[in-house]
C-alpha cells in the first residue's frame, strides 16, 4: 500500500493503522501529532484509524521557533 | 506626543512609590495575565535560531522567561542524532506557546494550531490551551495577513483556544482581532528578525491606546505584547515606555554574539521600561534648564 508520508512516497507492507505506522517509524513514544489528509487524528484514535491507499500523512513535532 | 505617563492603563498598574533604601534592586513586577494564563515574566522568548541547545537553555534561564515559543514542523524521520528540543526545555516550569509560523492561510494556521495542541496535551503542558497565531502575507516581509489572521482567530476561538494574535501595528485590525476574541493582540515592532526595533512608535502607541483606553473602547487589563523586530535592549525599553504589557522576541537574543548576556540585558530592559512608563518622564524641551541654581553664581554670564 502506498501512502505519502511527510511529502515523500512510502510503501507499506500491508494494511496499517496510524499506531502501526508510528511503531514502524520508531516514534510510538515520541511526542508527535499525526494528520491524515489534513485532518488531525487524535492520539486516542491512533490504534483504530486505518490508513488507506494514497493517504497523505503528516507526522509533526515541536522545534525551535519564535 | 508619545509620552504615555498619564494614561490610565499605566496608572492602573502603578505600584506604590518605591522606597529606594529598602526596595530590592529590581522590585518584582506584577504578573502578566492573558486569558486564563498567568506569567511571572513579561518577557516571552523564542527557541529558534540558536547555535546549539545548551546556549538556548542558558539564554532562556538568563532571560527569566517562564513562557517560550516553539514551532510545529515535520518529524525528521531519519534523524541520526534523534535529539528533540523538548529534552532541553524545563517543561515542568515553562509554559510552551506553540506558534503557527510558516502559515500563509487561515486554514493552515488552524491545522497547525490543532497539531501543536495535540503534542502539548501529550506532554501535559498547560501550553496546550493556547496558540500564538501567525498568518503571514509573504516570505519576504513576514508581515501578517490581517484578513487571514482575523479568519483564523475566529475559528480558533470557536475551537476553545486562547489566541494570541501576531498583528501589524494597525489599531483598526488590532481592535477587530480583540473583538473576534483574541486574548492578546501582539503588534509587530518591525518585521520578524529585522532587528529594527519599534519602526513606528506612533502606530504602536495607537494600538495600545485603542485596546487599553476606556474612551477608545478598550480596557486597561487587556494585554498588549510587542512581538517581533527587537534588536537590542533599548527596543524593549521603548516598547514598554509606549505602554506595552510585555515583549516577545527571539532573534535579538539567539543571534547576538553572546546570547546569554543579551538575554540578561533584555530582562533588565523590560524592568527598566516598565518602571519608566510609570515614573512619569519629564517633558522634552528645545532649550536647556540648568540643574544647578543661578542664585549665588560668582561668574560672568554672557549677555547679562
Amino acid at each position: 500500500m502506498r501512502i505519502e508520508l511527510n511529502g515523500q512516497h512510502k510503501e507499506l507492507d500491508g494494511p496499517a493503522t496510524v499506531a502501526q505506522l508510528l511503531l514502524t517509524l520508531g516514534l510510538e513514544r515520541a511526542p508527535c501529532a499525526v494528520e491524515v489528509n489534513a485532518q488531525l487524528v487524535r492520539k486516542a484514535l491512533h490504534h483504530t484509524h486505518a490508513l488507506a491507499e494514497g493517504d497523505r500523512v503528516e507526522v509533526v513535532t515541536l522545534v525551535g521557533g519564535g | 506626543m508619545l509620552e504615555a505617563a498619564n494614561a490610565e492603563y499605566l496608572m492602573s498598574t502603578h505600584q506604590p512609590t518605591i522606597n529606594a533604601r529598602t526596595a530590592p534592586v529590581s522590585p518584582a513586577l506584577p504578573p502578566l495575565r492573558i486569558g486564563s494564563f498567568t506569567l511571572t515574566s513579561r518577557l516571552v522568548v523564542g527557541t529558534g535560531k540558536y547555535r546549539d541547545y545548551t546556549t538556548m537553555q542558558a539564554a532562556i534561564e538568563a532571560s527569566g522567561a517562564d513562557c517560550v515559543t516553539v514551532a510545529v514542523r515535520r518529524e525528521r524521520l531519519v534523524d541520526a542524532e534523534g535529539r528533540s528540543i523538548l529534552d532541553f526545555l524545563p517543561l515542568e516550569r515553562l509554559t510552551i506557546l506553540p506558534n503557527t509560523a510558516g502559515c500563509f492561510t487561515a486554514e493552515d494556521a488552524v491545522r497547525v494550531s490543532r497539531l501543536g495542541r495535540e503534542i502539548l496535551e501529550q506532554l501535559g503542558n498547560p501550553g496546550a490551551g493556547w496558540v500564538k497565531l501567525e498568518v503571514l502575507g509573504d516570505r519576504t516581509t513576514l508581515l501578517p495577513d490581517p484578513v487571514g489572521t482575523l479568519e483564523a482567530c475566529k475559528e480558533l476561538v470557536k475551537d476553545g483556544f486562547t489566541v494570541l494574535c501576531y498583528s501589524s501595528d494597525d489599531p483598526i485590525i488590532a481592535a477587530r482581532l480583540r473583538d473576534a476574541g483574541a486574548a492578546s493582540v501582539m503588534p509587530a515592532g518591525s518585521p520578524i528578525g529585522s532587528g529594527r526595533g519599534i519602526a513606528n512608535p506612533a502606530a504602536i502607541r495607537m494600538v495600545i491606546d485603542r485596546l487599553k483606553l476606556a474612551e477608545q473602547g478598550g480596557s486597561a487589563e487587556y494585554p498588549v505584547i510587542v512581538d517581533a523586530g527587537v534588536g537590542t535592549a533599548s527596543d524593549i525599553v521603548h516598547a514598554m515606555e509606549l505602554g506595552a504589557d510585555g515583549v516577545l522576541l527571539n532573534t535579538g537574543i539567539a543571534h547576538a554574539q553572546d546570547p546569554v548576556r543579551m538575554a540578561h540585558a533584555m530582562r533588565l530592559a523590560l524592568d527598566a521600561g516598565w518602571h519608566t512608563a510609570r515614573a512619569g518622564r519629564i517633558p522634552r524641551k528645545l532649550y536647556a534648564n540648568a540643574s544647578s541654581p543661578w542664585e549665588g553664581v560668582i561668574t560672568h554670564i554672557p549677555g547679562e
